[in-house]
């Protein structure tokens, strides 16, 4: 974990890079106001809607967990894994205003038991795997501390 | 009834580990079909296969691949992918060929040979294929999604992990004497409880295992069936229903839901919706089962299909199950074959599979897990990608 690494995201254009309140960056139709995550930029899905104009928006940064697990085995390519392989827990977390539910990993030290349906969580971006030139970060979920 | 089709024969190969190439498992399974069936391959006018996509080219083109294998016989010829649900797509198409009067009759087959471990995607780097990105970002396998289930259903209904570990159970004394189940061992709730964690609060022997596998039907109309038998298993509707917007459950490969924001909750989850067309289809309701196959990917998956297929309501599930209901020798036994808890998942075939053991329960010809009086039993299952499956099977 060299400071001079570079910190990239693992995946361009899915969250900003704000160190203290990242977001996930959705898109919006502007005729039925519908979100999607990831980006929906072509055709609107809502059925009843011809919307192909979007606006790309930051999401919800704070949620209530819908449900979580964990990963007790490493998981398959193309997952990098940490090595020795440390086991993660991932929640599925409901944003209320966007009415939809988006996973993620929960943030590093934080197990199943720690967590349970409801909680309030936050987005917090941490490093998903390195290599010698670069971190490649992610956002990941992290209970909300009272 | 205009709709049906007849089940002439059925044929697998035994569900296991065997390192074979995945033909010569279907062709296994295509020869005990037409045996079964009093026919011949040259009788076949339409092949219809479920794809493997782990098994290079031959496994896309799967129908020509057992055409071929079979002897090229100028019988026409299709290929389905629809992850898990592939068998009942593989059905659909057949069924549909001979409703058409296309053809007599179809020989549906699927077949795999599968890695070790867990499902993983194809590889090479596909940073816009959802199913590598899921894997890639978050480390999400197959049972990461079933783990989410079942705690949510823990927390909303209180389910217990010994609910979990008594449909394991079950399943296991039921597939005790299958001779194509793979796994052929009774666990005791203790055995399942001190297996190691996968997803919590799932365990090794609460998830279901990717096995070699493969199984085969032979369907015709009617008409050409009552030339050769006065009363076929007939399958009365298969579904292959999509969701409908928005779907608001997790599921595989998603990262998220479907937005309700604008629109609102659906009329009903997309897992309802599955069992639901078939009854419609077919006329019948939930009080007409005599057994049902559903897909147990995990222990908690079998419950909340419980209350998908009508069975009871949501919440409801865990007390059918105890009161052994859904056991061998209660009001509708589900999974008599032992299901995937005893099969593990050969993923073309399992859909098919499905329907072989429903074929043998109406005929009265699955000996000691034979479900007494079955007249109507339903499959259940979903492929990744929206890809509803239920089939409803009647004598
Ligand atoms: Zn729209």
């Amino acid at each position: 974990m060299s400071a001079e690494k570079k910190r990239v995201p693992a995946v361009e254009g899915w969250f900003t890079l704000d160190p203290e309140k990242p977001q996930l960056l959705g898109t919006r139709c502007t005729s039925c106001q519908s979100y999607f995550f990831p980006k929906e930029s072509l055709y609107c899905r809502n059925p009843a809607c011809a919307g192909t104009e979007f606006a790309e928006v930051p999401l919800s940064r704070t949620g209530r967990i819908w449900s979580f697990t964990n990963a007790g085995y490493q998981p398959p390519p193309p997952y990098v894994p940490a090595d020795p392989f440390v086991p993660f827990a991932i929640a599925a977390v409901e944003l209320e205003e966007e009415r939809m539910v988006v996973l993620g990993q929960v943030a590093a030290g934080t197990g199943v038991e720690d967590l349970s349906v409801g909680m309030e969580v936050e987005l917090v971006l941490e490093t998903l795997y390195e290599d010698d030139a670069s971190e490649y970060l992610v956002w990941k979920w992290k209970p909300v501390a009272h | 009834m205009a709709k049906d089709v007849a089940i002439l024969g059925v044929g697998m190969h035994p569900w296991g580990k065997w390192g074979k190439n995945f033909v010569e498992y279907g062709i296994r399974a295509c020869r005990d079909a037409l045996a079964d069936a009093g026919l011949e391959w040259k009788d076949v006018d339409f092949v219809s296969g479920a794809e493997t996509i782990r098994n290079g080219y031959p496994g896309f083109v799967s129908g020509a691949t057992f055409a071929q294998a079979l002897g090229w016989s100028g019988a026409r010829v299709s290929s389905a992918y629809s992850a898990c649900a592939s068998g009942a797509t593989a059905m659909s198409t057949a069924r549909a060929h001979i409703l058409a009067g296309i053809c007599d009759v179809a020989l549906v087959v699927g077949a795999d040979t599968t890695p070790k471990g867990f499902l993983a995607p194809t590889s090479g780097d596909r940073p816009d294929d959802p199913d590598w990105l899921r894997f890639r970002l978050l480390g999400a396998t197959n049972p990461t999604y079933f783990g989410l289930y079942a705690r949510r259903r823990m927390d909303l209904y209180g389910a217990t992990e010994k609910d979990f570990a008594k449909v394991k159970v079950k399943n296991s004394r039921h597939g005790l004497t299958n001779p194509n189940a793979r796994y052929r061992k009774a666990f005791s709730e203790e055995d399942v409880l001190n297996s190691p964690i996968v997803a919590d609060p799932l365990r090794l022997l609460e998830i279901c295992a990717t096995s070699d596998g493969a199984a085969a039907v032979v369907l015709s109309s009617l008409e050409y069936a009552r030339k050769r038998t006065s009363d076929p298993v007939r399958i009365a509707a298969i579904s292959t229903v999509t969701p409908t917007y928005p779907n608001t459950v997790i599921e595989m490969p998603n990262f998220g839901t479907d937005s309700a924001h604008s629109v609102g909750l659906p009329k009903a989850p997309f897992r309802d919706s599955i069992a639901a067309a078939a009854y419609e289809e077919a006329g019948l309701g939930p009080e007409d089962l005599n057994l049902a196959e559903v897909y147990d990917l995990s222990a908690a998956l079998e419950l909340d299909w419980y209350e998908n297929i009508g069975l009871c309501k949501p919440g409801e599930a865990e007390r059918l199950l105890n009161a052994g209901e859904t056991t061998l020798g209660g009001k509708v036994p589900v999974n008599p074959s032992g299901g995937l808890a005893c099969f593990g998942e050969a993923v073309p075939a399992q859909a098919i599979a499905q329907v072989c053991e429903l074929t043998w329960q109406l005929r009265g010809a699955a000996g000691e897990r034979q479900v007494e009086g079955a007249r109507v039993g339903l499959t259940v299952n979903q492929g990744l990608f929206g890809h509803g499956s239920s089939i409803l099977v009647k004598k």
